[in-house]
């Protein structure tokens, strides 16, 4: 038996979602960029899918939204198209220290061929600083990434309030939204740039798509060349299947957000009560208002992360502790945040999704207390 | 991380957990590892009037590897001399347990921290014949 609540890693593909796509495999297998019957057909579900992501993400024309292989080629390619693009005018881009490593190591390559990076840091509630923001955007910055909600401790950062500040520098703006899209609202109309990821919204793996403005039109340089596809942007033949569960993905998301929002609300909110209420010395990581419904990232003081995932082998979830990453460095996020050091150590990232029951969260709950009640027995620092 | 089942055995049900007097003069007491690495193991040995080991207990704080490293060493040392503990090296709890190259420190931990609570029962032992 396996409980799954580590749905910021992935998430299953909706059964929904697999029924769409599948005839795409084999009878309508067209090459969307064919002049023939089957190629317009295969063409048609493509844009159909397109318009599907342009209506979640409030894109003005479905034209504006990109196919790519997944959130991290999206993140490299808005980043690095961008500035290679613009590189003449400004040499300057400001991201933030949680951004995921798609996005930094992107920067840091960035760095290594000449530009500036700047590294906003984040307040201890895990919101980036805006204080910082505003000091450093200038004349010379030619873009600001920052992602619209964390992947380990499920903060919204201010996108809104870091939108009106860029338009006012006439700065290139990108976001990250590969959490919040499909969990929350998310408006294009606030971004230049926006990153979407397949798979973690119930879509497949595999597919992503980049939102890049038509109006004022924003140019990239592709990272790769070939028959010119997705506006010249992203070379390559259109994995059709693909596209069709990313759009049928979206579709769900738009549906069913206000109603999941609710039933996830609920369930947080329990399991942060339970927690903090049977368990002294536990800590929330990330601000309990400003997250997203899904995401719970805790410190146990005294117990470290992996020791209490091993205590429970059949429930999924994932820690920020050094053990459990190959570097044995831990979590980058939870150092930024400045919380203690050994805390980092004890983290453990619990995520809920749309098929996450009542009673797993029960069961889940009681586990993570009985588990840490036995550890923190055998601690030298309890 | 996937572990041999002798180490998920150890760190289900590890023998030897607890402490013992640290004021005793016949009990060494090692604290090895920081909280900020996410080790830490507190190893203490009791010995006995023919200089073995009696007794061995553990608290650790740290991985799965880190809990069984702990429990097989305070294992393997009951009933051995002092120059018996001594020979236990990290690489043969490493090979019992099958860890994992990533994991080494942690049978690397679980020897020093033998090593430390020795010293500890000897230096006590020796300020009491530097009193006599």
């Amino acid at each position: 038996m396996n409980i799954y609540m580590d749905y910021q890693a992935t998430t299953p593909c909706d059964k929904r979602v697999v029924d769409e796509m599948l005839p795409y495999f084999t009878e309508k297998f067209g090459n969307p960029h064919s002049g023939h019957g089957m190629g317009l057909e295969a063409n048609d579900a493509v844009d159909d899918s397109r318009r599907k992501i342009a209506d979640l993400v409030k894109a003005n024309d479905p034209r504006e939204v990109i196919f790519t292989s997944g959130a991290t080629e999206s993140n490299n390619l808005a980043i690095r198209g961008a500035v290679h693009y613009y590189k003449s005018e400004r040499k300057k881009i400001i991201t933030s220290t949680i951004e995921h490593k798609c996005v930094l190591e992107t920067c840091r390559s960035l760095q290594s061929e000449g530009y500036q990076v700047v590294f906003a840091p984040v307040l201890s509630n895990g919101i980036v600083d805006m204080d910082f923001l505003k000091k450093e955007i200038d004349d010379n910055t030619i873009l600001v990434s920052i992602m619209s909600v964390n992947n380990e401790i499920g903060t919204i950062q201010p996108i809104k309030e870091i939108s009106k500040l860029c338009r006012e520098h006439g700065v290139l703006f990108h976001t990250d939204a590969a959490q919040a899209v499909g969990t929350i609202e998310v408006d294009a109309g606030d971004v230049d740039l926006m990153s979407v990821s397949g798979h973690k919204i119930y879509g497949p793996k595999g597919v992503g798509a980049l939102y890049v403005r038509i109006k004022p039109r924003i140019r990239l340089t592709p990272l790769f060349f070939g028959g010119g596809q997705e506006r010249g942007i992203r070379s390559g033949t259109l994995p059709v299947p693909l596209c069709v569960g990313l759009g049928k993905a979206c579709e769900i998301a738009k549906n069913e957000m206000v109603q999941e929002s609710r039933r996830l609300t609920d369930m947080k909110n329990y399991f942060i009560d339970k927690i903090l209420s049977r368990l002294e010395k536990v800590y929330l990581n990330g601000d309990r208002e400003r997250r997203i419904p899904g995401c719970l990232n805790f410190s146990f003081e005294g117990v470290e992360g992996e020791s209490v995932m091993l205590g429970m082998p059949e429930v999924c979830i994932s820690s920020g502790s050094a053990c459990t990453s190959a570097s044995l460095e831990p979590s980058y996020v939870l150092k930024a945040i400045s919380i203690r050091e050994d805390l980092a150590h004890c983290s453990l990232r619990i995520g809920l999704g749309r098929f996450t029951t009542f009673e797993e969260v029960e069961y889940v709950s009681d586990k993570i207390i009985e588990t840490v009640t036995r550890l923190r027995n055998m601690s030298p620092l309890w | 991380m996937k572990y041999s089942e002798k180490l998920m055995e150890l760190y289900s049900n590890p023998k030897n957990v607890g402490s013992l007097d640290e004021k005793d003069k016949n009990v060494g007491t090692s604290v090895v590892g920081a909280p900020s690495c996410g080790d830490v193991i507190k190893l203490q040995i009791k010995v006995d009037d023919e200089g073995k080991i009696a007794d061995a207990k553990f608290k650790t704080f740290g991985c799965g590897a880190a809990i069984a490293s702990s429990a097989l060493i305070t294992d393997w040392v009951q009933g051995k001399t002092l120059d018996e503990a001594k020979k236990i090296k990290n690489q043969d709890v490493a090979e019992y347990l099958s860890l994992p190259p990533v994991k080494a420190h942690c049978s690397v931990l679980a020897e020093e921290a033998i090593e430390k609570a020795i010293e500890n029962y000897l230096s006590k032992k020796g300020e009491e014949i530097c009193k006599k």
